[in-house]
């Protein structure tokens, strides 16, 4: 099988759009990723800039109102912050309507595509406070301006971002001989946890060829990068370890500095295993749980040739056969199937857009959790599963047919016509059992659901 | 109560239409009870569970000097002045009294030197030596292969979170409390037909309808761990031997003092209300154990945390096992003790306490856990972790 632009829709994008026409050729596909965001611009999310403002402003009224608990401004501080702290809140969750209008409204779905799958590449979450909202402004600014470029702008913009060396205890790594551990002998200094998962989750994979003193000596090239008191990246010299490091066996810098580190994550990018390691991913995400070797050697290759050339990669992904002719296997993760039924259903939804964070928390947020893929909230800095098996369970499957028949009443202006849904959602993969089916429910909402469910819609 | 019966689950699958037979729950020749009446109770502590702040080592002279930072808070217990329990286990006190509650310290799985909490993961769930041997099912489910014939609902996965200690050939169930499936019997027959040509999703959905049907007695609400304590324990007073879940959040590089407590509360409350829902006399035949993928360093970091370690710690409860103790050769802490000058050395394999609480509940020959659950373990000699 070659190249079909519904294909292209379900396995590579968001499914089909009863508006948005289909790519035509993989040369279409390519250009939307390499051209203008325009997503980007339509439908903006709040900075991480405007998250740090709001993070300094907060700590300024709780700092009173601890102070001056009993006075009226000390309460008026107090509530203040409160609301400061809801706002942000709010906005993250109005930020999933957003996130899903660019999915809905994209003739480039293939782009959306690659933003998410690289943002769960490089999963960053923020710990605690109101660093929990900051994930939508970590993807836009870190991952979705690089996901066109090269693997290693893609790498150091992930890596030296504020919400990274939160999540991964960058921050206050100090080196056992930098100058604040020698100052102050309490501060014990080195945190291993970032240079690990670059090793082992963002660059080389854990079958690299790496040991534990890399680790080591990564973790102490690491010491300095940190965040400063508005939540920017600064670069601590009292927290840097002095000397050279050596990892993977070659020798990096004198005296402490970013550029030293920058280096280094370079030539991470550059290795032959992480070639291999980024090439596998791709096919496994896009194409089937066990890719033939044959699709991964081959981007491997162009992932080496090209120096991590992204487009390059993704053109060798598309090229080959198996991208075509390989059966519909991956399910789609519970995100995937819920942007994919928006997208279906078409826009503009007024009902949708005009949710409040209430409601999109109990239509949305709380069926994710159920799927068992809450929203921007991974276990781990592994991300999510690919594998079937993980979200092919009774619960899982019992959750997607709740949302599926519950659902979409709350965020559509009017239910479609089921029959007419089930062509435009699946092109040619509506059966006869399926037709059968929507014609025989009792109400609409079911048989929109059934469409919903059906494997043609849930497997791409 | 809803009790989920052979009798219904067989009402429920041919009122659902004879193509479910996919299913595990619903294929009639898996039907036959556990011959054992003894519930095992298994829960996976991912992250890296910090064993030396769960049972402090006190008497260790070389202990003080690693956790200059971690040592806040007054022992809840102090059991022999050499360990001493953490203070967030308070309210477990009265178990370790009885000899209900117990720990294996310094153990390990096989898993070396990359320290990465995925590869640790899914060794301990496979339970093999190495990852590299192609194995996918997980150690919990080889014992279930090893008794023929058993009930479907013999052996519960529970929660939304992968588990792949009970994945495997042998049927389980899996389900978790707070899923739902609100629709008419009508909708649920047309969606089966929907998914009749996708075999594993149309087996979850058969689950899915048997389940949501009998899972409702233990009620709703409270937090993820409460539900599916409760749960498990409505489950296992029935006819279920064996129930297996996750609690996460145990890597603790920063601010240990707080997170780790936070954590060891919900593991303890997971146990109260385990004892409770299974009451007195189902409590008496159950043996929980708690496993975790590595221990921590030995040191504190420098983010008042730890970082990825080697040994680590087991926690036994229940009315079968023999608690209040803590079993283990304890390897001590001094610099020369050390796992590569970092960790805590592994005494003993993590798979070999396994192995014995396994052996004394389903009566599963030594050589069936030495070469098929955990291929690779010598049990040697029993720890005596079984009353």
């Amino acid at each position: 099988m070659s190249f079909s632009p519904t294909l292209a829709e379900r396995r590579f994008g968001f499914g089909l759009s009863p508006q948005i026409p289909a790519p035509q050729s993989v040369e279409a596909m390519l250009r939307g990723v390499a051209g203008v965001d325009q997503m980007l611009a339509d439908h903006p999310l709040p900075s991480f800039r405007d998250l740090q403002d709001k993070l300094v402003l907060r700590r300024r009224f709780r700092g009173f109102a601890r102070k001056n608990p009993d006075t009226d401004e000390g309460k008026a501080a107090d509530k203040k912050q409160q609301e400061i702290y809801r706002t942000a809140r709010d906005d993250w969750t109005r930020g999933f309507v957003q996130i899903q209008a660019r999915r809905i409204q994209t003739p480039h779905a293939f782009r959306e595509r690659l933003v998410a799958f690289w943002a769960d590449h490089f999963t960053a979450v923020g710990k605690g406070g109101m660093l929990r909202f900051a994930g939508a402004a970590y993807v836009d600014e870190a991952v979705r301006p690089h996901i066109n470029g090269r693997f290693a702008d893609l790498l150091r913009a992930c890596v030296i971002h504020p919400l990274m060396l939160e999540y991964l205890d960058q921050n206050r790594s100090a080196g056992p001989g930098s100058i604040i551990v020698r100052r102050r002998p309490r501060w014990q200094g080195l945190n291993e946890n970032l240079a690990r998962e670059v090793l082992e989750l963002h660059t080389l994979g854990v079958d690299g060829p790496y040991s534990q003193a890399d680790v080591r000596e990564l973790a102490e090239l690491f010491t300095g990068m940190s965040r400063a008191d508005d939540y920017g990246f600064v670069f601590r010299r009292n927290l840097a370890e002095p000397g050279a490091e050596t990892v993977l066996g070659k020798t990096y810098g004198q005296g402490a500095s970013l550029q030293h580190i920058e280096t280094a994550l370079d030539d991470l990018a550059r290795h032959p295993a992480t070639a291999a390691h980024i090439a596998r991913k791709l096919a496994v995400h896009f194409v089937g749980d066990v890719p033939s070797e044959d699709l991964i050697a081959h981007v491997t290759t162009v992932f080496a040739q090209s120096d991590g050339d992204l487009v390059q990669c993704y053109t060798a992904l598309l090229e080959h056969p198996d991208a075509w002719g390989t059966p519909a296997q991956n399910i789609r993760p519970p995100q995937e199937f819920i942007s994919a039924a928006l997208r279906a259903f078409g826009s503009p939804q007024q009902a949708f857009s005009q949710m409040q964070p209430r409601d999109i928390g109990k239509v949305f947020h709380g069926p994710l959790r159920v799927m068992g893929q809450p929203w921007e909230n991974p276990a781990g800095p592994d991300g999510w599963a690919e594998d079937d098996a993980a979200w092919v369970t009774p619960q899982g499957i019992a959750a997607r047919l709740e949302w599926a028949v519950y659902a979409p009443s709350k965020f559509l202006d009017a239910l479609p016509d089921p029959v007419e849904f089930a062509q435009a959602a699946l092109g040619d993969g509506v059966t006869a059992d399926l037709l059968f089916a929507v014609n025989a429910a009792e109400t609409r909402e079911v048989a929109l659901g059934l469409v919903l469910v059906s494997p043609a819609f849930q497997r791409r | 109560m809803n009790r989920l019966s052979r009798r219904d689950i067989l009402l429920r699958a041919s009122a659902l239409g004879c193509s479910l037979a996919a299913s595990p729950l619903v294929t009639p020749l898996a039907f036959a009870k556990a011959p054992w009446d003894t519930r095992l109770i298994v829960i996976i502590l991912r992250g890296g569970m910090d064993g030396l702040d769960v049972v402090r080592p006190m008497g260790d002279p070389a202990f003080a000097a690693l956790r200059p930072g971690l040592q806040d808070g007054d022992p809840a217990h102090d059991p022999d002045r050499y360990l001493a329990l953490h203070p967030a286990l308070g309210d477990l006190v009265p178990l370790w009294d009885k000899g209900e509650l117990g720990f294996v310290h310094s153990v390990s799985t096989p898993y070396r030197d990359k320290r990465s909490h995925f590869d640790g993961q899914d060794l301990l769930e496979a339970g093999t030596v190495a990852l590299s041997g192609g194995v996918r099912d997980g150690w919990l489910n080889r014992m279930l292969q090893e008794v023929p014939g058993l009930e479907a609902d013999t052996a519960y996965a529970i929660g939304t979170g992968d588990l792949r200690v009970l994945e495997g050939a042998a049927p389980v169930a899996n389900w978790a409390p707070e899923a739902n499936l609100r629709i008419s019997p009508a909708a649920l027959r047309l969606a089966s037909l929907v998914m009749e040509p996708d075999a594993p999703m149309h087996a979850a959905l058969a689950e899915a309808e048997i389940l949501s049907q009998t899972a409702g007695a233990s009620g709703r609400g409270g937090r993820g761990h409460q539900q599916i304590a409760r749960f498990a324990a409505e489950r296992l007073r029935e006819d279920a031997r064996v129930a297996a879940f996750s609690l996460n959040g145990w890597d603790t590089h920063r601010a240990q003092a707080r997170n780790l407590g936070r954590n060891l509360t919900t593991l303890s409350e997971t146990v109260t209300l385990l004892r409770d829902g299974l009451g007195a006399q189902a409590w008496d035949k159950t043996a929980l154990v708690a496993m975790t993928e590595f221990g921590r360093t030995a040191r504190e970091n420098g983010t008042g945390g730890t970082d990825h370690g080697t040994g680590g710690l087991m926690m036994l409860a229940g009315g079968a096992i023999n608690g209040g103790q803590v079993f283990g050769r304890w390897p001590g802490v001094g610099e020369n003790a050390l796992y590569q000058g970092r960790d805590l050395m592994p005494t003993a394999d993590v798979r070999a306490g396994a192995a014995e609480v396994m052996r004394a509940i389903t009566g599963v020959s030594q050589t069936a856990l030495e070469t098929k659950i955990f291929p690779g373990l010598q049990m040697g000699a029993p720890l005596g972790l079984m009353r």
